[in-house]
């Protein structure tokens, strides 16, 4: 489609064809205190190449974690991204594709995300799983109401070792339900005890691992503690690379499974698109929300896929379908499955192996720091340090020499003073000793 | 036994003493085509005539059952979990979905017999 711009002919034929004296007259029930007096101050139209050279220069003022030494996670972690993977999921089969509404006709869209729901579901350790959520955070709101479906009860725990935005997420699709929420306070030393917040009345206790201050906790105890109450323990994974070297949620007892996929296939990318994981047992599969991928046989009784269990969904349940969910996030689920069929069982685990022993390094450098205290006695790649000095202004101090040295707890925060010195420091395969030594560097500058 | 009264949302019942079986219709059977799933109430759930009591899944679509009468769930056809297509195969004998002990007998007079359902889905098209 060209797009050509109106003339001021064009305009004054509407304008008279409607009987008006000028655009402004449209907007003349609009009061005037909430409208602009002048146009907006916008330079007028570039050329190509001077636009370039103005953003390329607004683009430099950032400090990306791809150049600079970076140590941010709470959420969403750098890891390398092999060059295959971009090359892959950028083939026009895959990449212009929507979500199949004649699912049949994409026999390659299917196996590819039933092969992302066998990759979830051994991952996680749980029976099955879907075809991705929108992102983490939005596939835990999603358990949330699938547990609530399960118990037909309506109070929701939700552990402090919950990131925040999960937690606010839950809140805010919860918001015109009766859902109840008790929420216990932030968990920085890995301490919290839920069992005396749950009673016959609950219908789900969310917990994560590793937690948000990075602590890994056994859930076992509290898994048994859920099935003797009836209530459905949920798992959320916020740094899914962990899978490869802790116990997955599976086998503690959850049942169900959330978390987000970002950190395998997917760059940080300004914080989305990304990819939410979500798996269950067997049993409540029909509660699951989302698109479900199943392997059959065609007439000849050759292998193929169709999309399965669709009854509980939008299109075909309407307003008693589990989910208003009706897609998933099609290309990020593919750039998640090449990365982890790049790196096989055996790469992953090295992968997650890497990632702690880098970050087992970078605790024991920042610990040395003098004003520096490691909180955690536990920790996959992410740990949170107690500052001498309130870390936001450190952080930003940090920042100026070079260094994206964590997120301040304060960002989540912002109103518990008792947090305000609190640093999550997220490491990964991609830092260096250089980068290591360059924050504790700067760090013992500031402190 | 008594006769079989037939609601216009495609359910039936047949009254024995004062408990209630309930299934879906031959034609709702048909009209659905393959049923995959059926979800059943718990028992012991109080209903009140109108109330979606179940849901059937066909291969096609997922449709609500409704209680006929008002009563109490004293049982459920286990047997569906595991086989629904015995809802196709015979929907007016094991096909069978609830039993139900009825708070007003009377309700059944609200019901269509068997002649009055007949012309009705003749009517359906």
């Amino acid at each position: 489609m060209r797009y050509l711009p109106l003339t001021d002919n064009d305009r004054q034929a509407m304008l008279a064809a409607i009987g008006v004296a000028s655009i402004e007259d449209l907007f003349a029930d609009v009061p005037a205190a909430a409208r602009l007096e002048a146009p907006l101050d916008l330079p007028d139209h570039a050329g190509e190449m001077e636009v370039e050279r103005a953003i390329a220069g607004l683009a430099a003022r950032n400090l990306s974690p791809a150049t600079a030494p970076s140590f941010l996670g709470a959420g969403a972690y750098r890891h390398h991204l092999p060059a295959t993977v971009d090359y892959l999921i950028q083939r026009g089969e895959f990449l212009t594709s929507y979500t199949p509404y004649q699912p049949e006709v994409s026999q390659g869209t299917l196996q590819y995300l039933f092969e992302f729901q066998t990759q979830v579901a051994l991952l996680t350790a749980m029976d099955v799983a879907n075809a991705s959520m929108y992102d983490g955070a939005s596939a835990c709101a999603e358990a949330v109401m699938m547990a609530r479906r399960i118990t037909g009860r309506n109070k929701v725990v939700l552990s402090g070792g919950l990131h925040p935005h999960y937690r606010e997420t839950a809140a805010t699709f919860a918001r015109y339900s009766n859902a109840e929420f008790a929420a216990a306070p932030p968990d920085v030393e890995g301490v919290e005890d839920l069992g005396a917040m749950i009673d016959g009345e609950t219908a789900c206790v969310v917990v994560q691992n590793p937690a948000f201050f990075g602590h890994l906790g056994d859930l076992a105890p509290l898994a048994a503690r859920c099935a003797e109450s009836g209530a459905v323990m949920i798992v959320a994974v916020t740094e899914v690379v962990s899978l490869g070297a802790v116990r997955p949620p599976g086998e503690m007892g959850a049942d169900i499974v959330v978390a987000e996929g970002q950190s395998l296939g997917n760059p940080l990318g300004f914080g989305g698109p990304y990819v939410g994981l979500l798996a269950t047992r067997d049993k409540h599969v029909r509660q699951m929300p989302g698109r479900i991928v199943g392997e059959t046989t065609d007439v000849d009784g050759r292998r193929g896929w169709v999309l399965t269990l669709s009854t509980r969904e939008q299109h075909i349940r309407r307003d008693k379908a589990t989910s208003n969910i009706c897609t998933n996030s099609g290309l990020c689920a593919l750039a998640f499955t090449v990365h982890l069929a790049l790196l096989g069982s055996a790469g992953l685990k090295r992968l997650a192996a890497i990632n702690h022993s880098v970050a087992v390094r970078a605790a024991d450098v920042l610990g040395a720091v003098p004003g520096v205290e490691v909180l955690n006695d536990t920790f996959f790649n992410e740990f949170t340090l107690r500052l001498s000095k309130p870390a936001g202004a450190v952080a930003d101090k940090l920042a100026q020499r070079g260094v994206l040295g964590g997120v301040p707890v304060s960002r989540f925060y912002p109103r518990e003073s008792e947090l305000a010195n609190l640093l999550l420091v997220a490491v990964s395969e991609t830092n260096s000793e250089a980068d290591i030594a360059a924050f504790a560097g700067a760090l013992e500058a500031l402190l | 036994m008594s006769e079989m009264k037939f609601s216009d949302e495609h359910e039936w019942i047949r009254l024995d003493g004062d408990i209630g079986t309930v299934g879906i219709t031959d034609y709702a059977q048909e009209q659905l085509g393959d049923v995959v799933y059926v979800e059943l109430p718990e028992i012991g759930k109080q209903v009140k005539s109108g109330d979606e009591m179940a849901v059937v899944e066909s291969v096609k679509a997922a449709s609500e059952v409704y209680a006929p009468v008002s009563g109490e769930v004293t049982e459920v056809n286990e047997t569906l979990s595991d086989a629904p297509e015995t809802v196709n195969a015979d929907a007016l004998g094991a096909g069978w979905f609830v039993k139900i002990r009825l708070g007003d007998p009377s309700e059944l007079d609200k019901l269509m017999d068997e002649a009055a359902y007949s012309a009705f889905t003749a009517g359906l098209g």
